[in-house]
């Protein structure tokens, strides 16, 4: 290892190229997990910001907001199950307004997603009647803090305030009192068959101590036409979310591959390159397993610098990435992905052991 | 009594020719005492370094029983091989092959290396490097790589490097092949020098005639026969 190790401190042009194709290969798995967290944290903002951890659903809604229907007796049900310390509503519902100047969409339409809820969550108190708060990103699109915007139906609400990470469908999401939402809906969608009491789900907050999911299956099982699930749950039934992230996963673990396929190559080349002093190396009593592990050692030293340098070269790329091309990068999916990289790059440089295990140390003489 | 250094018992070596069979080495006995210096010399093509490799455990005999410093190197499996190659026998190639990114002294440690070292036993071997060294006339050039040495230089570092592990055998191919007759001289006598100060027994393989006298015996090789 110490060969190698100083192999790669003397020679340190001799990895570059495989070095720079490595960091280039982070770079594109950082920038994917970075859009890919991006997408998920833009359509998600309004069930990540719910206070409880569960979302309960009627259970021919198939999981999704949009055609899940709670009355108000079924809210009751649920609050009077066991562990349930609190039940508040919850509807969502895409419009689309003009906005007050220039506007990123091609058709000078604004969409916003208006989110009717009580109770107060994570991110803000829902507002009273005649008001809104809304994502900061409406910012973005010529609205300021006091404005009034005009929502279908006519129903017009002033902009009291901004929260962040709100947005939801990749829209920004306007805050309002459930009736303001229950007038917008109906003025959307005449046939959103939505009365008085109406909500999409109902948000619930469970009593201290309780197991969220032991309570989830106690409301259904009392209701026995919901479906109760704990907010990841509801986040992966988003449409789009999941097959987001198996599409991405999966161009994710082959870029990897591409990364092992590299580092095999550089390898292969390198061994053969150097077949001639692995086998004064084996003479002079080296063996395959230490010569070996020794390449590993340099793949994943090389990997490593390459990690560092595509964490720095990504978060520079991102920061300068417009507003409009949502992007997260998470330390936890930079660590997953850089220790992808490392660990494929050892794998990669295993590739090589066909060839050390040829080499004749024989040949070390004449 | 000591066990000899080297010795080969009716060691043939063989390889196939279509139908025919290519005898490199014909079983061949010999016997190197533990504080000797064996001269090998032959033409190209007569099997010394067949020879060379069988003894230093490159090669594997067809026939014949092989053994050094009293241990027959015939049962032993790939990786005891290795072992025995870092710790029993020092080699000092013809193309001297030092590592092209390690210094000198670098050079000589790399044997103790491959097998893992503790750090106390980094430090001996450090001391006995740096003792080489100096011996070998290269105390101010410990820290050059090989492409800062002159080929004279480096062909000492190669001779410190097969002396490091302390072996039981030193085998050294035709060390006077790429040098004039004054540094081979010189060479040869650094060779002997140092096999004889530590009582190290040496195979030197050669078709260079002229260094006869830096041997205590000569045995000629041609097409694979050994005589004396």
């Amino acid at each position: 290892m110490r060969l190698a190790l100083r192999e790669l401190r003397r020679m340190p042009g001799r990895f570059f190229a495989v070095g720079t194709a490595l960091m280039v290969i982070a770079v594109l798995v950082l920038v994917l997990g970075a859009i890919l967290d991006g997408l998920i944290r833009g359509s998600t903002g309004v069930l990540r910001a719910q206070a409880g951890p569960l979302l309960v659903y009627d259970d021919e809604a198939r999981q999704t907001l949009l055609r899940s229907r709670v009355d108000a007796d079924l809210a009751e049900q649920v609050a009077d199950v066991d562990g349930v310390a609190d039940v508040r509503g919850l509807g969502v519902t895409n419009v689309t307004v003009d906005p007050p100047g220039e506007t990123t969409a091609e058709d000078g339409l604004l969409g916003l997603v208006v989110v009717g809820a009580e109770g107060e969550n994570r991110r803000l108190t829902p507002p009273g009647r005649g008001e809104a708060i809304a994502d900061a990103r409406i910012l973005d699109e010529g609205f300021e803090v006091g404005d009034v915007v005009t929502l279908p139906g006519d129903v017009q609400v002033e902009i009291v305030a901004t929260v962040r990470d709100a947005t939801t469908n990749l829209a920004p999401s306007v805050w309002v009192d459930l009736d303001t939402w229950r007038e917008v809906t109906v003025a959307v969608r005449p046939d959103a068959g939505l009365g008085e009491g109406v909500v999409q789900a109902l948000n619930v907050v469970v009593e201290d101590g309780r197991d969220p999911l032991e309570v989830a299956a106690a409301i259904d099982e009392a209701t026995g036409s919901t479906q109760t699930l704990d907010q990841e749950a509801a986040v992966a039934a988003i449409p789009g979310v999941s097959s987001q992230q198996t599409v991405f996963a999966a161009i994710i673990a082959a870029t990897l591959v591409v990364a092992a396929l590299v580092v095999a190559l550089f390898f292969v080349l390198l061994t053969l390159e150097r077949s001639g002093l692995y086998a004064v190396l084996k003479a002079i009593g080296a063996s395959t397993g230490g010569l070996l592990g020794g390449l590993v050692v340099q793949a994943v030293v090389v990997a490593a610098g390459a990690a560092v340098g595509a964490a720095l070269l990504t978060f520079g790329l991102l920061a300068v990435l417009p507003d409009a091309i949502p992007v997260e990068l998470r330390a936890g999916r930079v660590a997953v992905a850089l220790t992808g990289l490392l660990l494929m790059s050892a794998l990669g440089s295993v590739f090589s052991l066909r060839r050390l295990v040829k080499v004749d140390p024989a040949e070390a003489i004449g | 009594m000591t066990a000899p250094a080297l010795r080969l018992d009716e060691v043939s070596k063989t390889y196939p020719s279509g139908d025919d069979e290519i005898v490199a080495l014909d079983h061949t006995c010999i016997e190197v005492a533990s504080d000797e210096l064996v001269m090998l010399l032959g033409p190209s093509g007569s099997g010394k370094t067949t020879l060379l490799s069988i003894a230093g455990g490159l090669l594997s005999p067809t026939s014949g029983r092989v053994e050094v410093g009293g241990t027959d190197i015939a049962d032993l499996d790939g990786k005891a091989l290795a072992r025995f190659r870092r710790e029993r026998v020092g080699f000092v190639f013809q193309a001297v092959n030092l590592v092209p990114f390690l210094t000198a002294r670098e050079n000589l440690l790399v044997v103790g290396e491959l097998g893992g070292t503790s750090r106390s036993g980094r430090r001996r071997a450090r001391e006995r490097a740096d003792q080489l060294l100096g011996e070998l006339g290269l105390a101010d050039r410990a820290n050059n790589l090989p492409t800062q040495l002159s080929g004279g230089q480096r062909q000492r570092v190669a001779i410190g490097r097969a002396l490091m592990s302390e072996p039981d055998l030193v085998l050294v191919d035709e060390p006077t092949a790429s040098l004039d007759t004054e540094l081979g001289e010189q060479v040869m006598q650094l060779i002997r020098d140092e096999v004889k100060a530590r009582e190290v027994a040496a195979v030197l393989v050669t078709h260079d005639e002229r260094m006869q006298h830096h041997a205590d015996r000569v045995l000629r090789i041609v097409d694979g026969h050994v005589t004396e």
